[in-house]
């Protein structure tokens, strides 16, 4: 019976088109699912494009037709397959009139074409006539196509009528014409530098939406040059201060936030604005200290909003009240069970332990909990972190367990850049130089040797030869003796990187025989192993013949007899007819060498003269009189190769530092009478008139009481609430049970030297929460040599930190000061009175709050963020009751059992089963259990 | 800004690819099969219960960061760089979810994968140029449904509903 049903089913669909697609597409679309293998699918899609390429030649297609090929085709591309044979009627398609197929050709040209494409230049007439349409939907196509299609050639032939768009009466048309001058500032900043002041003018639209979208623009803007903007600070507070009164239409709220992605931005803004400077940092010092009073950190967008007021304190020059604010914050983030906050934790403590140092040591436990994790996400920002808070106590620890991990790893990106951080910390704070020797060497360049830079190759053989640096020449030739023995003892593992056997080769050369420790012969026995096992690796043999060298030579000058061991002989006549003329002139010099006497062998090869500086003359300023000389008989004179490039045009569309528009051959505006430039000219203008704003009086009316109400009423709201508890409850409680797992046993701490060997790192871990009391010793013992306290217990810890620790007070002080008051320009949008809270010489929160009530007094011509906003005032005892209600009801719903019940007799799970069915017999996913995406609301 | 919108499945078929990137727009089909193909091996080996977040330099240039969500088949993912807080990315995932859902009533990957073009009005009506362009799915809706309402209109000869509520409206 279900049977009959499924296959009724599936007639009816093949017949009418299902989800408004024809037969064909729909058996693609399955057959594709039911590929077994990547071959299979490329069959089938190799003979859809044959059909579809015989199909685009019928003359005479119909439209409908027609945008079937097309979506046809761009599923194809999708999958990885060319489709270019059918771009050009994707470009047909955009011209015509029909909405549905405009649409449907813009779509299909922007995935089909990038930015260079040829096609371009026959879209850009269409797109200029589709920006000036009466109906707003197609322009607002033709901007969306802008975004993607237009280079720094065609920016001008389109840029008039988007500006024209800033003032379009529609607010969606104004936010993306914002966006597309965005756009444009980011593909080519000098087509668009004289615009820039119509972002500020769109600062104060009337619109909150169009508002935060030039947030983006003057984000950019504000990275490129702060000083500039320094006048919009005290407008920036004003309106994040308005935002988080909740001063706009409700419907811009978001899980009960206020506009939060407006707040994001605001804060990333104000963070810019801040850096560095007193004065700004105080404007914002107030509205920051809300926030983190306001902020909901029981919702994700609320914790993103915590994350952003850390991130602005860590740039800003905050006040100590502050700083405990967002050290509150972190703290809160990294007691979480979600990985996601703790995540952001570790995050917020690296960028907080510049300002204030001693931060880290209160939550070290949480730190090394994080260490320990199975998610790599998380151990690499901890290591992130550790790599941040290195200092010479704590570096032989931290260069332990980063060395420990990268071997575990195989991601090579990932390990050659733990492995050059490694380095830098051995190199800025080793101990001493035996140890750096023995991790660099051992650990670093035998695991990823052929990953680090060879810089550090060179500066380990320096270090090796240079020694302490002082006259202790017993100290330095016993570091080099330790360096040849665990040379020689590593040389025997196979498989060893290039680079370090060229460090190998190396020391054994200048050092192997100095000590007398080893004999000559057997030192360049090993050498010829090393160039037989690696043979063909010629910069390895090259390195290991020049020691040879080196090694005879020595022996040589010091008298002793020299007898070529045959294998080394043998060696040496593979390579004086090697292909490589290098490796053949350094077996012709050693040979050459070997005839020598001892006096001199010892003028060419000078024992131990690897430190000797060797004067080199950059200038080559002994060919001068050459080059004169040539230059007199008509010679050309050299351009160095920056200068060549400099005169070649490049027409590489990412190069910055263009400051002209490039003169274009093609006219877009061949069919028009040629336009007066006035527009550009025009919005040039400096003085921007400020909009009288008006929106909040007719924003405010449609969200009443009522419709409130109605909205939760609805069976839209009730299902997006279970939507949210699936948002909040895997991700925020499943990790108590991540955290009970045992630690890798590749991540124990077995290897540490001042911890006992193979204890207890294989025990299973209580939560973090549950452990207080009993701590792993273990875990105190590498907290205490990582944060250089013990942890037994915070006031103890607090107590012993003390001693070497400077002062909490001094050291949360802001670290610089800026004792030039900003004297902020002409203000243009003249917001509030930035003079008077930029000049602030006394308590600057006062100073703001008075400024703040005058302005909600007075109003009228001072303040125009106030005015803007100031209708909304009246409404703010309702909204708190409806927020209020809201989260009522909301914390109702929240409750489990509530929740179940209301979804079971939800009208939507027949359905989701029908639609299951149905994906079942398409069989685009044969092995899923329920593909609904929503199916734990099924129960 | 934002780098990339891609959604795929959990064999690692995709199902949807955006890319935002100057750079990884010039790159050619493959190549940017290699990216979604790339994505998708670190994707599926993170074990359950970790973070959301992923930090992919290799694959999508310095300082690149990775919000993904695994809804029943469909991984959803957003790349992103610097600028832009993980979070908020996050739930700009959920804005986007939470919209489809609406869009389709109880969106599946069969929604996903037979109205493309509906899935690209209402990415582009969230996601603008690499910016975040509108958080209010109820907005989105609006604009989405309007456009609808004047494609059809413009269509009426349309012979085909379009949308999977009309399809089921018809049975």
């Amino acid at each position: 019976m279900e049977q009959l049903k499924t296959i009724g089913r599936e007639l009816a669909m093949g017949s009418q088109g299902g989800f408004g697609q024809s037969k064909e597409f729909l058996d693609l679309v399955k057959s594709i699912g039911e590929a077994r293998s990547k071959a299979e699918e490329d069959r089938i899609v190799l003979s859809e494009i044959d059909i579809l390429k015989r199909k685009l030649l019928e003359p005479d297609i119909p439209k409908r037709k027609m945008k079937e090929y097309i979506i046809r085709l761009v599923y194809i591309e999708m999958l990885g397959h060319d489709a270019s044979f059918g771009y050009i009627h994707a470009v047909k398609m955009t011209h015509d009139d029909n909405l549905l197929l405009k649409r449907t050709g813009y779509l299909a040209v922007t995935l089909f074409l990038n930015e260079d494409h040829d096609l371009i230049i026959l879209i850009v007439n269409t797109i200029q006539k589709d920006l000036r349409s009466d109906n707003y939907l197609v322009v607002c196509a033709a901007l969306n196509a802008i975004c993607r299609l237009i280079n720094e050639e065609t920016i001008p032939a389109v840029l008039p009528q988007v500006v024209d768009l800033l003032n379009h009466q529609k607010e969606a048309v104004r936010k993306k014409a914002i966006m597309a001058l965005h756009r444009f500032h980011r593909k080519s900043p000098s087509s668009v530098s004289h615009l820039i002041s119509n972002f500020r003018k769109r600062l104060c639209d009337n619109d909150p939406g169009v508002m935060g979208a030039t947030l983006c623009p003057l984000f950019d803007l504000i990275t490129e040059d702060v000083s500039s903007y320094k006048d919009l600070v005290s407008s920036f507070v004003s309106i994040l201060k308005q935002v988080t009164e909740r001063r706009l239409p409700k419907s811009y709220d978001y899980h009960q936030m206020p506009a939060p992605f407006i707040q994001i931005k605001l804060l990333k803004i104000l963070a810019l604005l801040g850096c560095g400077d007193k004065s700004a940092s105080e404007i914002m010092s107030m509205v920051l200290g809300d926030l983190f009073r306001k902020c909901d950190s029981s919702t994700n967008i609320g914790n993103a909003i915590l994350y952003e007021c850390i991130r602005c304190i860590s740039c800003i020059i905050p006040s100590p009240k502050l700083l405990e604010a967002a050290a509150d914050a972190i703290s809160k983030f990294l007691k979480s069970d979600s990985h996601n906050l703790k995540y952001m934790g570790i995050d917020g403590l690296g960028r907080l332990i510049k300002i204030s140092p001693d931060i880290a040591e209160q939550h070290q436990l949480a730190v090394i909990d994080c260490l320990e994790d199975p998610d790599d996400t998380l151990k690499r920002k901890t290591f992130e972190l550790l790599y941040k808070m290195t200092k010479s106590s704590n570096v032989e620890v931290i260069v332990d367990r980063m060395t420990d991990y990268m071997i575990s790893i195989n991601d090579n990106h990932y390990k050659t850049e733990i492995a050059s951080r490694c380095v830098e910390l051995a190199e800025q704070f080793a101990p001493s130089n035996q140890w750096f020797i023995q991790v660099i060497m051992n650990k670093v360049f035998e695991h990823a040797g052929d990953l680090v830079n060879i810089k550090v190759a060179h500066n380990l053989m320096r270090l090796i030869a240079e020694g302490f640096g002082e006259d202790d020449d017993d100290a330095d030739s016993k570091l080099r003796l330790s360096a040849v023995e665990s040379h020689l003892q590593i040389m025997s593992e196979p498989k060893l990187p290039s680079l370090f056997l060229q460090v190998i080769s190396w020391v054994l050369g200048e050092y192997g025989t100095a000590d007398g420790k080893y004999s000559a012969s057997y030192i360049s026995g090993k050498l010829c192993d090393v160039a037989d096992a690696y043979s063909s690796d010629e910069t390895v043999k090259g390195y290991a013949v020049s020691a040879l060298m080196k090694i005879y030579a020595f022996e040589i000058a010091s008298g002793r007899k020299v007898d070529v061991l045959p294998e080394c002989q043998s060696l040496i006549e593979e390579l004086l007819a090697s292909h490589s003329t290098d490796l053949q002139q350094r077996a012709y010099e050693l040979q050459a060498l070997l005839a020598l006497d001892a006096r001199a062998v010892e003028s060419i090869l000078p024992l131990d003269a690897s430190c000797e500086d060797i004067e080199v003359d950059k200038d080559l300023s002994f060919l001068n009189g050459y080059i004169q000389q040539a230059i007199e008989s008509g010679a050309q004179p050299y351009i160095s190769e920056r200068e060549r490039s400099c005169m070649l045009e490049t027409t590489d569309y990412h190069s910055q530092d263009h400051h002209e528009v490039p003169s274009h051959a093609l006219r877009f505006e061949a069919y028009e009478r040629p336009k007066p430039s006035s527009l550009p000219t025009q919005a040039s203008t400096e003085l921007v008139p400020v909009p009288e704003p008006s929106y909040y009086s007719e924003a405010h009316q449609p969200i009443s009481t009522s419709s409130v109400s109605e909205r939760e009423s609805s069976e839209i709201k009730l299902r997006l609430d279970g939507v949210k508890q699936k948002w909040g409850r895997p991700s925020y409680q499943s990790s108590t049970s991540a955290s009970s797992t045992p630690p890798q046993a590749a991540n124990g701490t077995s290897s540490h030297p001042d911890v006992g060997v193979g204890s207890s790192s294989l025990k299973p871990r209580s939560s973090y929460e549950s452990k207080k009391p009993e701590i792993d010793p273990e875990k105190q013992r590498l907290a205490a040599s990582l944060f250089g306290g013990s942890s037994t217990s915070r006031s103890d810890r607090k107590s012993s930190s003390g001693g070497h620790k400077p002062a909490k007070g001094t050291a949360s002080k802001p670290p610089k000061e800026n004792p030039i008051p900003v004297q902020p320009p002409p203000d243009l949008l003249d917001f509030g009175e930035p003079t008077a809270t930029s000049v602030t010489a006394t308590d600057p929160f006062k100073e703001l709050e008075g400024l703040m009530d005058s302005s909600s007094q007075d109003g009228g011509s001072t303040d125009v963020m106030g005015v803007l906003y100031s209708d909304a005032a009246p409404v703010t005892t309702t909204t708190s009751v409806d927020s209020l209600l809201s989260e009522l009801s909301d914390s109702s719903k929240g409750n489990p059992g509530t929740y179940q019940s209301q979804t079971s007799k939800g009208p939507n799970s027949k359905e989701a089963l029908e639609k299951d069915a149905l994906v079942r017999q398409m069989g685009v996913n044969p092995t899923s259990q329920n593909p609904t995406l929503f199916k734990d609301l099924l129960g | 800004m934002i780098k990339a919108v891609m959604m795929m499945n959990t064999q690692g078929k995709p199902r949807l690819a955006k890319f935002y990137d100057f750079l990884v727009r010039c790159l050619p089909v493959e190549k940017q099969q290699e990216l979604i193909r790339g994505v998708f091996s670190v994707l599926s080996s993170r074990p359950e219960n970790v973070s959301n977040f992923l930090e992919i330099d290799s694959l999508f240039g310095p300082d690149s960061r990775l919000v993904y969500k695994h809804y029943a088949t469909l991984y959803f993912v957003l790349v992103f760089d610097g600028s832009e807080n993980e979070l908020a990315m996050l739930d700009l995932i959920q804005v986007l979810v939470e919209t489809l859902d609406k869009c389709f009533s109880n969106v599946c990957e069969l929604d996903i994968v037979f109205n493309y073009s509906k899935m690209h009005t209402v990415l582009d009506e969230i996601v603008f140029g690499g910016q975040v362009l509108e958080t209010r799915s109820d907005e989105v809706m609006k604009a989405v449904e309007e456009i609808s309402k004047s494609e059809a209109a413009s269509n009426s000869i349309s012979l085909v509903p379009k949308s999977v509520s009309g399809w089921r409206g018809g049975r």
